[in-house]
């Protein structure tokens, strides 16, 4: 592939970035908007307490939340282009501070699961396609079928249960991952130590979803024409597979990976909730039922981001794979 | 010796509808650097032929289950996986009918050339690469340099093909098999494609089986002919001769079906009528009866074995082919 060409499809791929941040935060404001509630009758009544007219507009005039909506709308949007996401509008504090806070344990455990998954779903796809039907095919697609039929918070809390009584066993004291997260930079070990059971939680599902694909894939592949001349050429298996096929096959393996990925950025909130753990997921949550604006607003761009950057790799990643798109 | 000698070789896919006997007891040779034409109908059994000489049909649902392929004196069915790969591309060279999809789209041309140099000779990165361009000049392609890198969805179907053809020569093969090279081509370049094979298979020394539909193609290139039908052959001969003086009654009614350029202009193609044999139910009399003209009540009984008529190694597999091959010759 020339530079060139490459540098040409990158541009056109950031371009069409744009729209869809803008798309995406349009969305947010006015859906969170639409969901009937308050956050200033929220703060001033929780407890039960109760409270004036004033102090309710006074709220929300703290809160810039008596202005027109356009206004709000435009002051959203122009915060964002300056990457300022403003301070939420529960806890005063800045959005990105309790973003940093929260999301690294998040993105720990999305790499962590995406690795587990990939490690072990695209040799166990690949043999699966290769021996179609035997014991081992059998064994590894029932294996995919129970990741993907089990709830991630059970095999979550089984695995949780399973740490504790074989470390009670073993060592006469049960051990539980470490509950304050702390970044891997800092203390590899304790950081892994806290991350590695939800991450492998969710990566069985995860690799259970991207091994059918592989085997799928890989299937669809080998009836190929091309892979019947790569045998007529009197090539050996292993150079057939990796070189003929999996790079074929990688396409549509790629394109899982990516949603996948994505998907658990937002999506952890069950696994967090099991395991304890104060990632992005509970957060939004919490900030949809404060009616938290601002906060919301900002995890959901994070969000969507994360999640443009990953298609935007997987582009990439097609692109380099497959010369057909490359040269369109 | 012949180069290649198959002996009543058997191929059967395994269906949901049942066995399906594609290749059922052929037998025919090829003498060095010798052109065998296989032709026949769709569905004939022609490609499960030619896969099963390199072993390559479909397993599953296929498989080769009798008979023995005598290649330079060895039988390729007891060679080991391993030896059998040698002969792959080394002493035998495909090429597929699709140039469009016989080639594999995230690989340069360069690299699919190169692999097979590297697999058979050992040969290294920049040897292979020198050895390329050569062969991508000998099959009549310009630039060649910038053609090795390049993709083959950047090039014409003719061009792939001659990528294909260049690939099944890079080891100097003693035979090539060309499973339709044309077939998916436009009529002007198939021509280009038949004569770049018949020069380079001469200049090479290597015996060509060719299969095809058009037996125009027979007539010009081929020094002998095998025609198919339902799994077997049911005519074999010198290509002018089967060509000419035809004795198996399928083979008139293949020949009187495609425009002729030695007779003078038919005023009508005669299609063959009924449909070919549903291969899961064949009986023990002649499979083609059902849509002949000739057929007798003797045909059902007995399937007729390839029998010599008048002229030496002309065969046919037909009870009455004296007759007709005469009442063909009266009626000219
Ligand atoms: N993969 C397969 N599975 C099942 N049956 C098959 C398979 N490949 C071929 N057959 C059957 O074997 C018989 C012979 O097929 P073959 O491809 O050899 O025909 P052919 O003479 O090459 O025809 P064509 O001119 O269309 O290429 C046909 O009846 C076909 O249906
Ligand atoms: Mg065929």
């Amino acid at each position: 592939m020339t530079g060139d060409d490459m540098y040409r499809y990158l541009i056109k791929r950031i371009l069409l970035i744009v729209p869809t941040l803008f798309g995406a935060a349009t969305l947010v404001f006015f859906l969170m908007r639409l969901i009937p509630g308050d956050i200033c009758v929220i703060r001033l009544g929780s407890g039960g307490t109760s409270f004036t007219e004033q102090a309710l507009s006074e709220c929300h005039a703290a809160l810039g939340l008596d202005r027109p909506l356009w206004l709000q709308f435009i002051h959203f949007i122009w915060g964002f282009c300056r990457l300022d996401l403003g301070t939420s509008m529960w806890s005063g504090r800045p959005v990105a501070y309790e973003i940093a806070t929260r999301f690294p344990v998040s993105l720990e455990i999305a790499v962590f699961a995406t690795v587990i998954a990939v490690i072990i779903a695209i040799p166990l796809g690949t043999i699966s396609a290769l021996k179609q039907n035997s014991w081992t095919d059998l064994a590894v697609r029932t294996f995919a079928i129970a990741g993907i039929a089990t709830p991630s918070f059970w095999i979550g809390i089984v695995s949780l249960l399973a740490v504790l009584n074989l470390t009670q066993y073993f060592f006469g004291q049960p051990w539980m991952p470490p509950i304050n997260y702390v970044s891997v930079w800092q203390h590899p070990l304790r950081s892994m130590s806290i991350v590695i059971l939800p991450a492998v939680t969710v990566g069985y599902r995860y690799s259970a979803v991207v091994m059918r694909m592989t085997r799928s894939a890989m299937l669809e592949v080998l009836r190929e024409d091309y892979i019947r001349t790569a045998r007529a050429k009197g090539l050996v298996n292993r150079i057939i597979v990796n070189r003929h096929g999996l790079k074929n096959a990688m396409l549509p393996v790629v394109t899982v990976i990516g949603i996948e990925f994505a998907f658990l950025i937002g999506g952890l909130v069950v696994t967090e909730t099991v395991f304890n753990l104060n990632g992005i997921g509970r957060l939004l949550v919490q900030a949809i039922g404060n009616q938290d604006y601002t906060l919301t607003q900002g995890i959901v761009m994070l969000i969507v981001t994360i999640f443009v950057l990953t298609n935007l790799v997987v582009d990439v990643l097609y692109a380099w794979l497959d010369p057909r798109i490359r040269f369109a | 010796m012949p180069l290649l000698d198959v002996v009543d070789l058997h191929a059967e896919f395994r269906t949901g509808l049942g066995r399906v006997p594609a290749v059922n007891g052929v037998s025919f040779t090829v003498d060095r650097g010798e052109t065998v034409a296989i032709v026949g109908e769709s569905g004939s059994g022609k490609s499960a032929s030619a896969l099963s000489l390199l072993r390559l049909i479909p397993d599953p649902p296929g498989r080769i289950t009798g008979g023995r392929i005598l290649f330079d004196g060895r039988d390729l069915l007891q060679l080991s996986e391993a030896e059998m790969r040698q002969v792959r591309g080394g002493d035998i060279g495909m090429v597929f009918q699709e140039p469009m999809t016989s080639l594999n789209p995230v690989l340069t041309i360069g690299r699919q050339i190169t692999e097979t140099l590297e697999q058979h000779r050992g040969a290294d990165r920049t040897g292979a690469e020198r050895r390329a361009i050569e062969l991508l000049s000998l099959v009549g392609i310009a630039d060649p340099g910038r053609r090795l890198k390049q993709y083959p969805h950047q090039l014409s179907g003719g061009m792939r093909q001659r990528i294909m053809i260049a690939i099944a020569i890079a080891c100097d093969p003693k035979l090539i098999i060309a499973d339709e090279p044309t077939t998916a081509l436009d009529v002007t370049i198939q021509a280009q494609i038949l004569e770049l094979m018949k020069d380079l298979t001469r200049r090479l020394g290597a015996a060509l089986i060719i299969i095809t539909h058009n037996l125009g193609v027979v007539a010009r290139y081929a020094n002998r002919v095998n025609v198919m039908y339902a799994g077997r052959i049911v005519e074999s001969g010198p290509a002018a001769a089967v060509y000419r003086r035809p004795r198996h009654p399928y083979t008139m009614a293949l020949l009187r079906s495609v425009p002729r350029i030695d007779r003078p202009r038919q005023s009508r193609l005669d299609p063959i009528l009924g449909q070919p044999p549903d291969l899961t139910r064949v009986d023990d009399g002649c499979a083609f009866r059902p849509r002949c003209r000739f057929a007798i009540a003797a045909c059902a009984r007995r399937r007729p074995t390839l029998m010599a008529g008048r002229e030496a190694g002309h065969l046919a597999a037909c009870l009455r082919q004296d007759e007709i091959a005469l009442g063909a010759e009266m009626a000219l």
